[in-house]
């Protein structure tokens, strides 16, 4: 069971108000792109082993969609972050 | 040597203490025509059918932990093939088929029992994809009825049939032909055939990197050295990505963990399969007579073999409600396996177009254990001759490019 931290709610919640939406920073390719590019982009994932970024909603909360930074063997949660915090560090 | 009564009876002159290694411990050798990356059921399986009908091929199962000890050995048990489209329902049944004569092939008794399948409907559109279902079953030549609330009360006096519960059972299908085999019986009898027929199984070997040069697959670099391959095939389930991220390639796949628990044995009880989508639960009862009991899918991903409470918590009040005469019965054990899942809930049988010489069997996500032999089956002519097997071509790859899928979501028992 994760206890979560909603960035935007600014509280430790119970999983099951969270859903795990995928790997975070996905880009959409341009749209005259060859079927391989969009085929990539739309089914391919990295599906890495151990410390990965993925998006999450808060869906049973504030419906907002945020970062976690963690690691997907350990479960440790390393962070939890604005998708905003990501652009002012660019 | 050939298992049988009369070694049986031979054997029971010394306590059947004197039985030999049901395969030998070997190291690895310099090079192979074929090395199967992963020494799970789908793995043995295709070594089998590989050294089996391409005599002459060299071939090695590189297996990082040992024998059958990942999902192979994590799963439910449950064999069935009333899959809702033609490509998945010709695979599933390939399968089946291979099943029904898997013990006198393997002479190995992997205790198939065909005890039937049931999947239960509670509400109407439940009611109407049954009847859908198993209309495209019987067109496709599988074995499928849809059975009545008071059939059911008859064949299965345990089930609450009652209308005062939360979610009353309508109906159900059922594969009569479906039914439980021993996972570990399974491993170790492909291990034990395949490694009769020349096949070197090697364990504690884990694949650390992949030698490519120009497109081509040269090698494998593993814990045990250097190995030369001329073809590799990997079958590694939920660390599939793991393997074709060595390759430079991302595949559609998502690795979950998938949970499952059994109770402490108890007498005879339940004499079939009984697995309820809407409810979400499944269960049988093992020869042991320990109750195997089938969670959801954990919704987000990773590799921790192990799930979330709330996940068990949801599973066994389904099961609850479905029997209650289980409501006291005590858990001995509960665990994970990593599963990856396909967009499709369809698996992956190819040949990998970025690299010669490369492929993957993989995404069969929450059900491949139904599918051993037939998998090991048609992923070994693929190998074997460069080209998709004609029931694995469906399966390839480039689905994801062309857009081809095969949504399987409503057949595959656990929802995604």
């Amino acid at each position: 069971m994760f206890i979560i931290h909603c960035p935007y709610c600014g509280e430790l919640r119970d999983e099951q108000e969270y859903r795990c939406a995928g790997e975070a920073f996905i880009q959409r390719p341009r749209l005259d792109c060859t079927d391989e590019q969009w085929g990539d982009y739309v089914f391919n994932r990295t599906n890495p082993k151990g410390r990965v970024l993925e998006q999450w909603a808060h869906s049973a909360g504030c419906r907002k969609l945020f970062v976690i930074e963690r690691n997907n063997v350990t479960n440790e949660i390393y962070a939890v972050r604005t998708f905003e915090s990501y652009k002012e560090q660019a | 040597m050939k298992y049988s009564w009369l070694e049986v009876f031979k054997a029971g002159f010394s306590g059947q203490k004197e039985w030999p290694a049901a395969w030998p411990e070997v190291s690895p050798k310099a090079a192979y025509d074929v090395i199967i990356v992963g020494g799970g059921g789908h793995g043995l399986a295709t070594a089998y059918y590989l050294a089996r009908d391409f005599p002459g091929t060299r071939v090695a199962v590189v297996e990082k932990g040992w024998i059958g000890g990942g999902n192979t050995g994590r799963n439910t048990t449950i064999v069935r093939s009333n899959y809702l489209w033609d490509e998945a329902t010709n695979l599933y049944e390939h399968s089946m088929k291979l099943w029904e004569g898997l013990s006198g092939d393997l002479n190995f008794n992997v205790m198939f029992s065909q005890r039937g399948v049931y999947n239960l409907g509670h509400t109407l559109q439940d009611m109407r994809d049954i009847e859908r279902r198993v209309n495209a079953n019987m067109l496709n030549g599988v074995d499928a009825e849809i059975v009545s609330v008071a059939e059911l009360k008859d064949r299965i006096p345990i089930l609450e049939t009652g209308k005062h519960v939360r979610y009353p059972v309508m109906g159900a299908s059922c594969q009569p032909r479906g039914g439980v085999a021993r996972h570990d019986a399974v491993a170790w009898g492909f291990a034990r055939a395949a490694a009769k027929h020349g096949v070197d199984i090697i364990q504690n070997c884990e694949v650390q990197a992949m030698d490519i040069d120009g497109g081509r697959i040269k090698g494998l670099q593993t814990s045990r050295g250097y190995i030369k391959a001329d073809r590799v095939g990997c079958v590694t389930a939920g660390h599939s990505s793991v393997l074709a991220a060595m390759a430079g390639i991302r595949l559609p796949v998502t690795s979950h963990p998938l949970q499952a628990f059994v109770s402490e044995p108890m007498k005879p009880v339940l004499h079939t399969v009984v697995m309820s989508n809407a409810v979400h639960g499944y269960v049988s009862q093992s020869d042991k007579g320990d109750l195997v009991i089938g969670a959801g899918l954990d919704p987000y991903s990773g590799y921790s073999q192990r799930g979330s409470p709330h996940i068990i918590d949801h599973c066994a009040s389904a099961i609850v409600e479905l029997f209650p005469i289980f409501s006291r019965v005590r858990l001995n054990r509960q665990w994970g396996g990593i599963v990856d899942v396909c967009p499709d809930a369809c698996p992956i049988i190819s040949p990998i177009p970025q690299v010669k010489g490369l492929y993957f069997n993989c995404g069969w996500g929450t059900g491949g254990f139904k599918a051993t032999p037939g998998s090991g089956h048609v992923f070994a002519h693929t190998i074997g001759q460069d080209k998709s097997h004609p029931l694995a071509a469906p399966f390839h790859i480039n689905r994801f490019v062309t857009g081809a899928l095969i949504d399987e979501h409503g057949a595959a028992a656990v929802a995604h």
